[in-house]
């Protein structure tokens, strides 16, 4: 089932299109990837998943039911931390998590928020006041809050801002744990493909708000299979050629530029029957990796 | 909606600043008092100096209800200020810290939340009136004594007995809790359309200066929005202090002068009130929250 599924979903602030028709399906039990370099839209989807942003056009469902429809039900199965780890400087680490244990209908006990705060790493400074925290441990708090009530959908944006390495280690850690240990869906955003590839199952790659690549991350970083852009004098003329031919099932989708991921012995023959097509190849490029490839679609869009 | 309203409360009263208002009408409180304990009677001669060849007044005239009537009209005018401080910082402090995010992420709706917002406001601006009430009327009595109240109006003179005066504070009080109300539910929809706390704060003062001007001024424009304006209403506690007079000129004890006109100022207030409500939870549920 899909814990997520966003349909055509749009997000216009004056003439700026922060999202554009943007659709995708998040299954039970994975950690979904969700990458872009900054600005690209990312948060702006996370704000609309959870109704903090009313999208210009297109449907969410979470749990196979619609966010506008069924807010408070939804809300109360997802746990989320939304860009900076913003909290209250006047109260402490379980004070926090009190408070947002409150606003939840089943009941979360003491033992519930110590444990909550061990798996983040901060029972140590569990009394102490947000205001004595570094950023680091901010962001353990925030992720804190989004675990403490125990939700199915865990939504994490941009989760290891402002850790050190170890921190980020902790965190690629939890998320692992949450979803092979736990049976939680995790949705997670960053714009730092290293940190995504590491724990994600499914990736998503979005630029300037629509989505450029999606993928299983297996499949995107088989080593087996390489990511080749062809250059052609007659580019949709080419398209048009893979598209009818056995190619077609390696094309994937992008807006400007073929795109192809396919295994490394096909290449030969890919270049073969373009050329026997007519079309002039200009060039084949091959992607080294995902990183890449990341950067090259993000780049030149 | 009460878990709601307990987070709320609990957030404003863990703030320091939440203690200023208290501390600022503590302080004003004590610094009049010490003053007309000290040089009370020069005051008093002063204040009846008009009246002193023609009437004799016998008995305490500068007594604990004589002061509360003293700091009320002093106070009411600048409490509102301290109020503003809390409620135009209610969402938008929120917004601006981040955290309002983290509330309309969960499962309770955007209007539930406004409400609880605006009930823990509410509860505060209570609080800062009882302690408020307690000081000037209270401590008053306690260090000055009681004795019957005498107040020069701008063209007759009050004489309400000792034993005809308390209740009138507690109407007093209940009419300037109405006042405060508007304040604060004018202070909430400042806050419910900003993103940081200083403009609302400034937004709400600027707006009680500028329609009490309105309100004060003697201008044949003016005068047609004035019935209109909370302004106008908001200082009509006094009229709990005018009182009916039989055919002998005599105080009719228990009696009230002008009730219609305090009633009316009742109605237009609650009305300011759910006008300001209703519309910072439109605003507020049409929002994207990008804070």
């Amino acid at each position: 089932m899909a814990v997520i599924k966003v349909e055509n979903i749009s997000k216009h602030f004056g003439q700026l299109k922060a999202v554009d028709q943007l659709s995708f399906e998040v299954e039970a039990g994975q950690v979904f990837g969700f990458l872009g370099q900054n600005g690209s839209g990312k948060s702006t989807t996370i704000r609309m998943l959870l109704s903090l942003i009313h999208p210009s056009a297109g449907n969410i469902e979470l749990f196979g039911k619609s966010i506008q429809k069924n807010r408070a039900a939804i809300l109360e199965q997802v746990g989320a931390i939304i860009e900076r780890p913003d909290l209250y400087p006047y109260l402490s680490a379980t004070e926090h998590l009190q408070l947002f244990a409150k606003v939840r209908k089943q009941k979360v006990g003491a033992n519930r928020i110590t444990k909550t705060l061990e798996q983040v790493g901060l029972a140590q400074r569990a009394h102490d006041k947000v205001q004595t925290f570094s950023l680091g441990m901010k962001q353990r708090l925030g992720i804190a809050i989004a675990l403490v009530h125990n939700p199915s959908l865990i939504i994490l944006d941009e989760p290891t801002n402002g850790l050190d390495p170890q921190g980020i280690a902790d965190i690629r850690a939890l998320i692992k744990h949450l979803s092979i240990e736990e049976g939680k869906t995790v949705f997670v955003s960053s714009h730092l493909l290293s940190e995504i590839e590491q724990v994600a199952n499914q990736i998503l790659i979005i630029h300037q708000g629509k989505k450029m690549v999606e993928g299983m991350t297996k499949e995107l970083l088989d080593p087996e299979k390489r990511v080749v852009q062809i250059k052609t004098m007659d580019d949709k003329q080419a398209l048009a050629i893979l598209l009818s031919g056995s190619f077609s099932q390696y094309i994937l989708p992008r807006e400007e530029g073929i795109f192809l991921k396919l295994p490394a012995h096909t290449i030969p023959l890919l270049n073969e029957s373009l050329v026997n097509s007519g079309i002039a190849v200009l060039g084949i490029e091959t992607k080294n990796s995902l990183e890449d490839y990341f950067l090259q679609i993000t780049s030149n869009a | 909606m009460w878990s709601l309203i307990q987070i709320e409360l609990y957030k404003i009263f863990r703030r320091p600043r939440t203690y200023i208002a208290f501390g600022a009408v503590a302080a004003l409180i004590v610094v009049i008092q010490l003053g007309l304990k000290i040089d009370g009677d020069a005051y008093a001669h002063f204040l009846m100096k008009d009246i002193n060849d023609t009437l004799t007044v016998d008995g305490k005239v500068l007594n604990g209800y004589l002061i509360c009537y003293i700091l009320l009209q002093l106070l009411l005018v600048h409490v509102p200020l301290l109020v503003a401080l809390i409620a135009a910082d209610m969402i938008s402090g929120e917004a601006n810290l981040g955290t309002l995010r983290l509330l309309f992420s969960t499962p309770y709706s955007r209007t539930h939340w406004v409400l609880a917002k605006f009930i823990a406001a509410s509860i505060y601006t209570i609080l800062l009136l009882i302690w408020l009430a307690f000081l000037a009327l209270f401590v008053s009595m306690w260090i000055f004594g009681t004795d019957d109240l005498f107040l020069m109006k701008s063209n007759y003179v009050v004489l309400i007995e000792q034993n005809d005066v308390l209740w009138r504070y507690v109407g007093a009080f209940v009419f300037a809790s109405f006042s405060l109300l508007t304040v604060t539910s004018l202070g909430f929809l400042m806050s419910s359309m900003s993103n940081n706390s200083i403009g609302p704060i400034v937004g709400t003062m600027s707006a009680i200066v500028f329609f009490t001007i309105l309100s004060t001024l003697n201008i044949p424009l003016f005068n047609l929005v004035k019935p209109y304006l909370f302004t106008t209403h908001m200082n009509n506690w006094k009229e709990f202090f005018d009182i009916k007079v039989n055919i002998n000129n005599e105080a009719i004890r228990g009696s009230i002068l002008n009730i219609p006109k305090i009633k009316t100022s009742l109605w237009v207030l609650t009305m300011h009130i759910i006008l300001f409500v209703t519309a910072s939870v439109i605003i507020i549920k049409k929002k994207d929250i990008l804070s």
